[in-house]
């Protein structure tokens, strides 16, 4: 698995599958896609990246621990609901806000922010665990 | 009638919390200090009090409430009376004197700060119990007293016996307080939505007559009884004396096990005066006054003494309570504040001796008069009041209790003879606490003996001068407070009878007095042989309650283990045996007994030629799977299924599905791969023939079932009003054409929020798993599980299991748990979404 080839390509690799992770993530709402779906993207690229480089590379490149990127995930969305309490609606009720920005019109709303929150706990917790793997495979 | 609607009586019961939250931080500052500072919360409830008594004394009292849950009608209401406003004194006013001592008596334990945190906690929740009139919020006040307590004996928690004291006393007051949780909700059904304790009192001759009156009153008096330390739970509160000194003076005497008597007292209008309750109530008591007052006997550790005492004490107030009359319960009043002065300062001197000397072993003191005579002094003033003799309060106690059973029935006779002997007991332990360590031979003790300082001595001169005072000034007490707290007990007014004049002491009722006290003095001059006498016949019995309640706690978690082993024996094959039979019978079972067996399709249809291919690609890969050589080829092959089953999704309009499919399959194959390389497995799978042929059947009957549901749920009309409702309100509604997402991330959030913190609760116990693996066998199965959870067909739950179940065979420890709730869920759930899938196509 650990050939000259794959390891030059899989930095590229990785990084356009994040990137397409995230594209994924926004486009969800109205196209096929979505946090759980990028999220789970976005935890391959990790895991090919451990991989390639080795799973203290990717420690570092991620800076936090992934578990606690899980953790920021539930607590995104929980927030994203809890939003709901300041327009006295209830918990998780969806608001909307939009902004020009040029011609286009974007959409910001708190299921977006939720979504948000479902993709950094299911990218959290996949990345987690096979980065425990395969933290275990090279200590082997 | 109402004083006031005065919201400050709810912040009494809040002031202690907050001011517990600041005592680590005042500690830090003032060092031990900080129980002078301390103090002012208590002082300051118990000033703001004072003024109630006269209104109080004249009938009135105060209510006041706030919202808490206006759903259910359950607020968080306060009540004054007579009896709260009486215990509220007594908590707030003993928790001033206790506070400043702890401040001396635990100087330079780097504890402290967190100790007096506890003991403010404790006090809040003893304020509010007693304050409370909804009878939710009791219950929420009386189980927080519980853990206080169990806190507060715990404190020295290095102690193996300490540990030990604090979990018993805990199971035994918190059970009782289940007990008081079931015996409310009961209560308040059969009243009709009655929450408040202001309210019940009406209610006394209907609720005796319903037919469940005595499960409510068991399970009240299981509550009381619990916490009274009532025989035959009276064992927990000697043991709770391994808190510090401070602790046993608040909780153990004066306060926290006087709660189950306030229980009673409170709920004496309502559930009290029917034969049932006097009788219980009074012979539970006298075992538990004989008990305690025997054992007492029995001690040389002043604590021991004064713990067993009290236990008798306790015994002695809930006859009175069962006696039930007018002079019983002024009696029991009168006794109750009489109790909770020269019991309080009793283990405050204790605590003094032990401070000042180094033990507190009886045997161990003497001639302590010189050195240490304000103690001496404080220590004879509160032996008179235990004593009862005049001039102190609790002479009156002793008068009154002896005038409520004069009557010629051989009921009373029997009580007064209990009481006769209980009291001369108590009168013995309280007199050898005040005499025996302070007059005689100075003996040598561990410290050099030293009188205590202001913090220490204050409390026990209070009290001292209180009892002393209360009980000249009868007229004014029994007004102010005595009547006032026993007609709120019972359920009409009590008019105050209490006064001194000299005739009193030459009715006959004074011989009975008269006849305690030699009784008291003769056994005082035995005691030795006494104590010898009841060590032998200890010594003689193997059993005791403590010995029981070990064996209780040991069967229990004995019992746990053996289930624990039953279920969780650690075979994984076994696991997913059970899994898969279970589902395997959910599935075809019903189909069966309704006699819904599918008619099985007659015709091929007619597919397109990539569609047949597709399947073609399906079929390949799972006989590929079955001929494979490795267990590694299998896995993968069973990937080349999972991808078809994908393209499937794909070509019937369902992308999202099989955008997430295929993740999953990946993920899956190369997580598997990962595993696979830790656990200790042959790269074949050497199944012997039978195994085959078991697993084989029992794959063969999940397949069965899981087609036969599909094809039946084929042949009924599918029912589109929910696929509807979402495809037409997605995009108007929630501004969002991708159905499916609209209902993950809106429609049906709250499954979400769920879900995703189930994935990271799993992914946290995979971690734990693959960390904590010892000898490289415990890995992460677990992990595997938590990844395809959002696997959406039927079919392909299928297929994942048959895969989980090849790579199962070594003997890992895996949570079988995740995988049952996951499969139920992801049934339920997948349901909507697939229906929508079909919508869009």
């Amino acid at each position: 698995m650990n050939t000259v080839i794959f390891r030059t390509i899989a930095p590229i690799l990785v990084a356009i599958m994040v990137v397409f992770s995230v594209f994924i993530l926004l486009r969800g709402h109205n196209e096929p896609g979505g946090g759980f779906i990028g999220g789970l993207i976005a935890a391959s690229a990790i895991a090919i990246y451990g991989i390639a480089a080795g799973v203290e590379e990717v420690r570092k490149a991620l800076k936090f621990d992934p578990i606690a990127i899980a953790g920021f995930g539930v607590f995104i969305a929980g927030l994203a609901g809890l939003l709901s309490y300041f327009y006295q609606v209830p918990f998780l009720t969806g608001l909307w806000a939009y902004l020009d920005i040029g011609p286009s019109k974007v959409a910001l709303s708190t299921p977006l922010l939720f979504d948000i929150g479902v993709y950094f706990a299911v990218l959290g917790t996949i990345a987690a665990i096979a980065l425990a793997l395969e933290e275990d495979e090279e200590g082997k | 009638m109402a004083l006031s609607m005065d919201i400050s009586v709810a912040l009494i019961s809040i002031a202690p919390f907050l001011a517990a939250f600041l005592a680590p931080l005042i500690f830090r500052f003032t060092g031990h200090l900080a129980g002078w500072v301390l103090s002012i919360v208590p002082a300051g409830i118990f000033a703001y009090l004072i003024p109630f008594i006269k209104p109080i004394s004249e009938g009135k009292f105060v209510q006041t409430s706030l919202n808490w849950v206006p759903e259910y009608g359950i607020n968080l209401s306060f009540f004054i009376d007579g009896l709260s406003l009486t215990f509220a004194l007594l908590i707030s006013g003993i928790g001033t004197i206790i506070v400043i001592y702890s401040g001396k008596y635990l100087k330079g334990h780097h504890d402290q700060g967190k100790f007096l945190a506890y003991i403010l906690m404790f006090m809040g929740s003893m304020l509010g119990l007693v304050l409370a009139d909804n009878m939710v919020a009791l219950f929420v006040y009386w189980e927080l007293t519980a853990i206080t307590s169990f806190l507060l004996i715990g404190f020295n928690h290095k102690k193996q016996a300490s540990r030990r004291a604090a979990i018993q006393a805990l199971v035994i007051t918190g059970g009782g307080g289940l007990a008081l949780l079931v015996g409310i909700l009961l209560m308040q059904q059969m009243l009709g939505g009655v929450w408040e304790l202001s309210a019940i009192r009406e209610y006394g001759a209907a609720l005796h007559e319903m037919s469940l009156y005595p499960v409510v009153l068991v399970l009240f008096l299981i509550a009381a009884f619990t916490k009274s330390a009532q025989f035959p739970f009276h064992f927990w509160l000697p043991n709770a004396m391994e808190a510090p000194t401070p602790v046993s003076a608040f909780l153990h005497s004066a306060t926290m096990v006087k709660a189950g008597v306030y229980l009673l007292a409170r709920m004496n209008p309502t559930l009290g005066g029917s034969e049932i309750w006097s009788i219980t109530l009074i012979s539970f008591g006298s075992i538990t006054l004989l008990w305690g007052a025997v054992w007492a006997l029995k001690q040389t550790d002043m604590k021991q003494m004064l713990a067993q005492t009290t236990v008798a004490s306790l015994g002695l107030l809930v006859i009175l309570i069962g006696i039930g009359t007018d002079i019983a319960l002024t009696a029991m009043v009168i006794y109750l504040v009489a109790h909770a002065l020269y019991k309080a300062s009793f283990f405050l001197i204790a605590g003094i001796l032990d401070h000042g000397t180094g033990t507190r072993d009886i045997t161990e003191l003497g001639g302590l008069r010189r050195l240490m005579p304000l103690s001496f002094i404080l220590a004879i003033i509160a032996a008179i009041s235990m004593a009862g003799l005049p001039p102190a309060i609790g002479f009156f106690a002793k008068e009154e209790m002896y005038l409520s059973l004069l009557q010629n029935d051989l009921k009373s006779i029997i009580v007064l003879i209990v009481l006769i002997a209980g009291n001369a007991m108590m009168l013995v332990v309280g007199a050898s606490i005040a005499i025996k360590p302070f007059l005689g031979g100075l003996k040598p003790t561990p410290i050099k003996p030293h009188e205590g300082s202001l913090a220490l001595i204050i409390g026990p001169l209070l009290f001292g001068i209180l009892a002393l005072l209360s009980g000249i000034f009868i007229t004014y007490t029994g007004k102010m407070i005595i009547s006032p707290t026993a007609s709120s007990i019972s359920s009409i007014a009590i008019e105050n009878h209490l006064k001194w004049y000299f005739a009193m002491f030459l009715k006959p009722i004074i011989l009975l007095s008269v006849v305690t006290w030699a009784l008291g003095a003769l056994l005082f001059f035995k005691l030795d042989t006494i104590r010898k006498f009841l060590r032998s016949l200890d010594d003689g019995f193997k059993w005791n309650f403590d010995i029981g309640f070990d064996w209780l706690m040991f069967s229990l978690i004995r019992f746990a283990d053996m289930i624990t082993r039953f279920w969780h024996h650690g075979r994984l094959e076994l696991y997913m045996i059970v899994v898969f039979v279970a589902l395997g019978v959910a599935v075809i079972a019903p189909l069966i007994i309704n006699n819904a067996v599918p008619a099985m399709p007659t015709s091929i249809p007619s597919l397109t030629f990539y569609e047949w291919s597709v399947i073609l690609l399906a079929a390949v890969g799972l006989i590929a799977m079955l001929v494979a050589k490795t267990r590694l080829v299998a896995i993968v092959s069973l990937g080349i299924q999972g991808f078809a089953v994908a393209l499937i999704f794909m070509l019937f309009g369902a992308p999202d599905l099989a955008f997430t499919q295929f993740m999953v399959e990946i993920l899956t194959v190369v997580i598997l791969a990962l595993v696979m390389s830790r656990l200790y497995l042959d790269r074949r799978d050497n199944r012997i023939f039978e195994d085959i042929l078991r697993d084989g059947s029992i794959a063969l009957v999940c397949g069965v079932g899981i087609t036969m549901l599909l094809i039946s749920v084929v042949q009924y009309p599918i029912d589109l009003r929910l696929t509807d409702f979402f495809a037409a309100t997605s995009l108007p509604i929630a501004h969002g054409r991708n159905i499916v997402n609209v209902i993950l991330v809106d429609f049906r959030g709250l499954d979400t929020f769920g879900e995703i913190a189930v994935v990271m609760g799993a992914g946290i116990a995979v971690l734990a798993l693959i960390r904590i693996r010892s000898g490289g066998r415990q890995i992460g199965i677990g992990a595997k599980k938590s990844k395809p959870r959002r696997k959406s067909t039927r079919v392909q739950k299928a297929t994942t299991a048959s895969k989980a179940k090849n790579i199962a065979t070594s003997k890992t420890k895996v949570k079988v748990t995740k995988v049952k709730p996951k499969t139920v869920k992801s049934i339920r759930r997948s349901k909507p979404i697939q229906k929508n899938k079909g919508a869009k196509a």
